[in-house]
C-alpha cells in the first residue's frame, strides 16, 4: 500500500513532500514522545503524532519513514513545513482524532497488506 | 549548540550520510544515527556547547559527545528509563521521556559516560560493524 491510497481513503490534506507520495508503507508508528519514536519506529513506517515541531521533520528523515500524518487538525508549523518541503518528508494532515485515524488506517493496511 | 533547536538533527543527518557513502550496513547506520541524534538532543537540550566526534575504523564507529555545561550530578539516575529534569519548552518539543540516555546504551555495543557538574559531560560509543559488513 502507498501513500496516495491512504490520502484518498483517510481525504488527508498533503502539506509536503506531494512527489513521495507512490512510497511504499511498510507500517506504522505512533508516538508523541521523540525518544520513543526513534528507538522503536521502523523505515518505511507511517508515523502518526501530534507533535507539529520541526523536529518531526528530523526525526522522520533520520528513520526514513514514508511519510509523518498530522492528527486532529494539527498542522505543521511555518519551520517545519519548510523543512519537510526542502528535504522531501510527505506530511499529511488529518482532521479527525488520533484514535480515528489509527482505527482507519489499521483496518485499511491489514485488509490490503 | 546549546539551547538551539532549529538545527537539531543537522549533526545526525551529515554522520548518516557519511556513513552511507562509506557503505556501512543499514542496522549499523540505523544505531549511529539513534546514537548520534539523541546525543546531539541532550546536548541542545542541557549544555552550553559540544560537540559529536566520529571515528569509523573497518571494524567499528565510534561516535563521542562531548560538553561544556552542568554535566549529570547523578549518572545511575539520570540513566533510569522515564528520569527527566526536561523543562516545558523541552516538552513541549517532544523531549524529556527520559528515554534518550537508555536508547544510545541499548543502541551501542560499549557505552561510556562520565560527567562533572558544572563542567560537562562525555559519552562513548562503539557500535560494531564488522561482524554486520561480513554477514551482508
Ligand atoms: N549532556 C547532558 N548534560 C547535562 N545533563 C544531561 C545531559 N544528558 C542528559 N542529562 C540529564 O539526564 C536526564 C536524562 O537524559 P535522557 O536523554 O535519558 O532523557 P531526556 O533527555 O530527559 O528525555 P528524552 O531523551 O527521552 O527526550 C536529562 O533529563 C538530564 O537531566
Ligand atoms: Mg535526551
Amino acid at each position: 500500500m502507498d501513500l496516495e491510497s491512504i490520502v484518498k481513503a483517510l481525504n488527508l490534506k498533503v502539506r509536503s513532500g506531494e512527489d513521495k507520495l507512490k512510497a511504499e508503507i511498510r507500517g506504522g508508528y505512533t508516538g508523541d514522545l521523540l525518544s520513543d519514536v526513534m528507538a522503536n519506529s521502523k523505515e518505511g513506517d507511517v508515523w502518526i503524532t501530534r507533535q507539529v515541531h520541526q523536529n518531526i521533520v528530523a526525526v522522520a528523515s533520520l528513520k526514513e519513514h514514508a511519510g509523518i500524518i498530522l492528527v486532529h487538525g494539527n498542522e505543521p508549523a511555518k519551520d517545519t513545513l519548510e523543512k519537510a518541503v526542502k528535504g522531501g518528508v510527505p506530511i499529511m494532515v488529518s482532521d479527525l482524532p488520533g484514535f480515528e485515524v489509527i482505527g482507519r488506517l489499521y483496518a485499511l493496511m491489514s485488509k490490503t497488506g | 549548540m546549546g539551547g538551539n533547536f532549529d538545527n537539531a538533527g543537522e549533526v545526525s543527518s551529515n554522520i548518516k550520510t557519511v556513513l552511507k557513502q562509506i557503505g556501512l550496513p543499514k542496522d549499523v547506520i540505523r544505531k549511529a544515527a539513534l546514537v548520534a541524534y539523541e546525543s546531539e538532543i541532550n546536548i541542545v537540550s542541557y549544555a552550553r556547547k559540544g560537540m559529536i566526534r566520529l571515528r569509523v575504523v573497518p571494524e567499528s564507529i565510534m561516535i563521542e559527545a562531548i560538553d561544556e555545561g552542568q554535566g549529570i550530578p547523578d549518572i545511575e539516575q539520570a540513566m533510569q528509563p522515564g528520569f527527566s529534569t526536561a523543562n516545558q519548552k523541552i516538552r513541549e518539543m517532544g523531549f524529556g521521556a527520559g528515554m534518550g540516555l537508555c536508547n544510545i546504551k541499548s543502541f551501542s555495543d560499549v557505552f561510556h559516560i562520565s560527567s562533572e557538574v558544572g563542567k560537562g559531560t562525555h559519552l562513548r560509543m562503539i557500535i560494531r560493524a564488522s561482524s554486520a559488513v561480513l554477514n551482508s
